[in-house]
């Protein structure tokens, strides 16, 4: 799997990964608002949002007839509309995308769900490797307790429960949680996943976050052009005249 | 006795093959080959012989068919995004349809099945193996006849039928020509290059589908009975 920048992208990717309530979201969001404060050209696609398949893929989750095949081929299809809609022409046209998880999260869960992993992870070979991918790695007890605290109604497929694991949702979410975890593990080091402690502080993780991309990343490169000229706005003219006018006197 | 359905690779999860007996018979053609009317017709024929049948096709998933059918209408879709809405909409109905027929002794018939799927793909430039890997979920067919005829002859079907060339049948997508008449002959003529390449690696039984349909569908009786008696 090569990343973006080996295969002569001019733009890069940067991925999060890691569980539900590791607070992966959080830390994108602000690495967002930073580069887009520093004028960066900067693009963000989420897991499982593209419209186009959105429909069908949340008809089958309430339904609840999705399998482990149906479940990884749909978030395959999402992500392949993404990425050759979005992320390709962006990442051409020299964008930082960020994505909120990325393939991983496919590896991680479909064969957790039962999905021969050389199956899945071919599917999902047209995509190339983020440039950098950053694992937020919180103790399961810690990211269960965020999710949980709530007491939240936890989702069907959310908490894993067409794996049979436990006839409560929240017994079951907290296994099906342990599992992937431990494919994510199992895969960091193949694909030099950055892991991060996600039990630290928001603002203090910020930090270490826009250390790392920016050693990472020679983000100058990624400002937008300086202002496009733009066509010469009504208090542009007036100065104009008054310029005139001075030269006149 | 159960004969059982062996997976092109790996199959679906939790699903054994051993408890897959019935029988999987694929026909694959060209809108206008006469794939619907032998379906129909090989339906009836089983039906009244006492054996039970099941039947599936593309585009049919009560999961994905309509979002398939609004995204094709849009045009929007990139060619590995389609592909794998139509794997999707396949898995469905091998879940949902195909494996539990098997499982219960039916005779399933497929209207169209993987290889028109890898053919359109194949066509598109998609890598060969990657299709390889992705239907490697499908069930071994007992059965696959291509029901071939000649680009000239599926115009003239097609449109004595509708009036019209179908835009995704005549490949427009491709570009290969501004008129969709010429656009039909190549992309009908690249489609069936496509199916003779698959021919070898999946046993594709070519029937002549040029001729009358009650010769096609003697032919498919013959075949078909073979199949049948051979446990």
């Amino acid at each position: 799997m090569k990343t973006f920048a080996e295969l002569n992208f001019p733009g890069r990717l940067i991925a999060v990964e890691g569980l539900d309530g590791s607070g992966k979201s959080t830390q994108i969001y602000l690495l967002k608002r930073w580069l887009e404060a520093e004028g960066i050209k900067v693009y963000f696609s989420e897991w499982n949002s593209s419209e186009l398949v959105k429909s069908a893929t949340s008809k089958g989750k309430k339904r609840e007839l999705l399998t482990p095949t149906t479940f990884s081929l749909i978030h395959a299809t999402d992500f392949a509309d993404r990425y050759e809609r979005h992320l390709v022409p962006l990442l051409r046209a020299g964008y930082i995308v960020l994505c909120d998880r990325y393939v991983f999260t496919a590896f991680a869960r479909d064969v957790t769900r039962g999905c021969p992993p050389d199956w899945v992870r071919g599917n999902y070979s047209f995509a190339a490797a983020p440039d950098l991918t950053m694992f937020f790695k919180a103790d399961l007890e810690v990211s269960l307790n965020r999710i949980l605290d709530g007491r939240p109604k936890l989702k069907f497929f959310e908490a894993g429960m067409d794996l049979n694991l436990s006839k409560d949702p929240y017994e079951s979410f907290k296994i099906f949680q342990g599992r992937i975890l431990e494919q994510y593990m199992a895969m960091s080091k193949e694909f030099k996943f950055v892991t991060l402690d996600a039990n630290e502080n928001v603002e203090k993780q910020q930090i270490i976050v826009r250390k790392l991309v920016s050693e990472r990343i020679a983000l100058k490169k990624f400002k937008r052009r300086s202002p496009l000229p733009l066509p010469p706005s009504l208090p542009y003219v007036a100065e104009e005249k008054e310029e005139l006018e001075d030269k006149t006197a | 006795m159960k004969k059982s359905h062996r997976f092109y690779g790996h199959g679906i999860p939790h699903v054994k093959p051993e408890d897959l007996g019935g029988k999987l018979i694929v026909l694959e053609g060209a809108d206008g080959s006469g794939r619907s009317t032998q379906i129909a017709e090989l339906v009836n024929w089983l039906e009244t012989s006492g054996r039970p049948t099941a039947q599936v096709g593309l585009k049919r998933s009560s999961l994905v068919s309509e979002e398939l059918n609004k995204a094709q209408n849009g045009n929007v879709l990139s060619r590995t995004t389609l592909s794998l809405f139509y794997a999707t909409d396949f898995a469905d109905q091998l879940e949902n349809t195909i494996l539990p027929a098997l499982k219960a002794g039916f005779i399933v018939l497929a209207d169209r099945y993987i290889y028109t799927l890898m053919a359109r793909d194949k066509v598109r430039g998609m890598d060969e193996k990657w299709l390889k890997n992705l239907y490697g979920i499908a069930p071994i067919p007992d059965a696959v006849f291509y029901l071939s005829v000649e680009p000239q002859e599926l115009i003239q079907r097609n449109l004595a039928k509708n009036a019209t060339l179908d835009y995704w049948e005549s490949g427009m997508d491709l570009g290969l020509a501004r008129d969709v008449f010429d656009s039909f002959l190549k992309y009908q003529a690249l489609m069936g290059e496509a199916f003779r390449q698959l021919q070898k690696s999946y046993k594709l039984d070519i029937i002549d589908a040029n001729r009358p349909v009650s010769a096609v569908t003697k032919d498919l009786h013959k075949k078909i009975n073979a199949v049948l008696d051979r446990d």
